[in-house]
């Protein structure tokens, strides 16, 4: 999708499939020199600690490789329940859905350069 | 407080945590939690699976267990290794204490998501923790 990856997570990782996917998608932000990634979450059922970090860490390989990272769709029960595990994202900018992400990827929105109140604290 | 159905599952690997998960989501829904709730509990159970996983010393199992207790349901779950143990429960309960690298949100953030919790360790003798959620 234009100078942007789009990332579908469409099954329940184990802990190891999560960091190749961390993995795979640094390797490919640098091969592709993409300026933004999309994760769509919208078919997780939870996101616990684990994919909590590995969000966190894929905003941050990007954001040294010059790319921005927006999570999308997450459902509203997994958000409830992240805010009570404890987890912020922070760092990780947020979106309703894809074309919202794309929106806030073209703006040059990210972690550092968020105005609009999509930065989860 | 009446016992009404239970299972044992062995947890060893990563892949199990995973089929932890989908148990936790099948019996949550069996006891009639609303999604949200059962999101609460499947996650709680993600992460002290996990725990038995790094801590646990490839030992753990969980037990599942639905309650009925003065005409309410709940579903218990039972999480048991032999692991090393935890010398400073009061030190591992805090947010942000990891020995092995996480984000030490494990045990008192499944906390936050149950309505019953309840640890038991020392050193030598393993790791056991109680979370119930009502409906």
């Amino acid at each position: 999708m234009g100078n942007s990856l789009l990332v579908t997570i469409q099954v329940d990782m184990h802990d190891q499939l999560a960091m190749a996917l961390q993995d795979d998608l640094t390797e490919k932000i640098s091969s592709t020199r993409a300026r933004g990634v999309l994760i769509d979450i919208s078919s997780l059922e939870i996101v616990d600690s684990f994919i909590g970090r590995m969000l966190g860490n894929i905003a941050a390989m990007a954001s040294v490789l010059d790319a921005r990272t927006v999570v999308v769709g997450m459902r509203p029960a997994v958000a409830i329940t992240l805010v009570e595990l404890g987890l912020s994202l922070s760092g990780v900018a947020t979106a309703l859905n894809v074309e919202k992400g794309m929106a806030l990827i073209s703006n040059g929105a990210g972690p550092g350069n968020l105005g609009n109140g999509h930065r989860k604290k | 407080m009446a016992i009404v159905k239970s299972e044992a599952v062995p947890v060893r690997s990563t892949e199990d945590v995973v089929q932890i998960r989908r148990l936790a989501r099948d019996w949550s829904i069996s006891v009639g939690f609303s999604l949200v709730d059962q999101t609460k509990m499947v996650t709680a159970a993600s992460e002290l699976a996990r725990n038995m996983v790094v801590h646990g010393g490839g030992s753990g199992s969980v037990l599942f267990e639905v309650l009925n207790s003065d005409s309410r349901r709940g579903l218990r779950l039972t999480f048991e290794d032999q692991g090393p143990g935890i010398a400073d429960l009061e030190l591992a309960m805090q947010d942000g204490q990891s020995s092995k690298g996480g984000l030490g949100l494990g045990l008192g953030g499944s906390k936050r998501l149950v309505n019953e919790f309840e640890i038991k360790s020392a050193p030598g003798q393993g790791t056991r923790v109680c979370i119930i959620r009502w409906k």
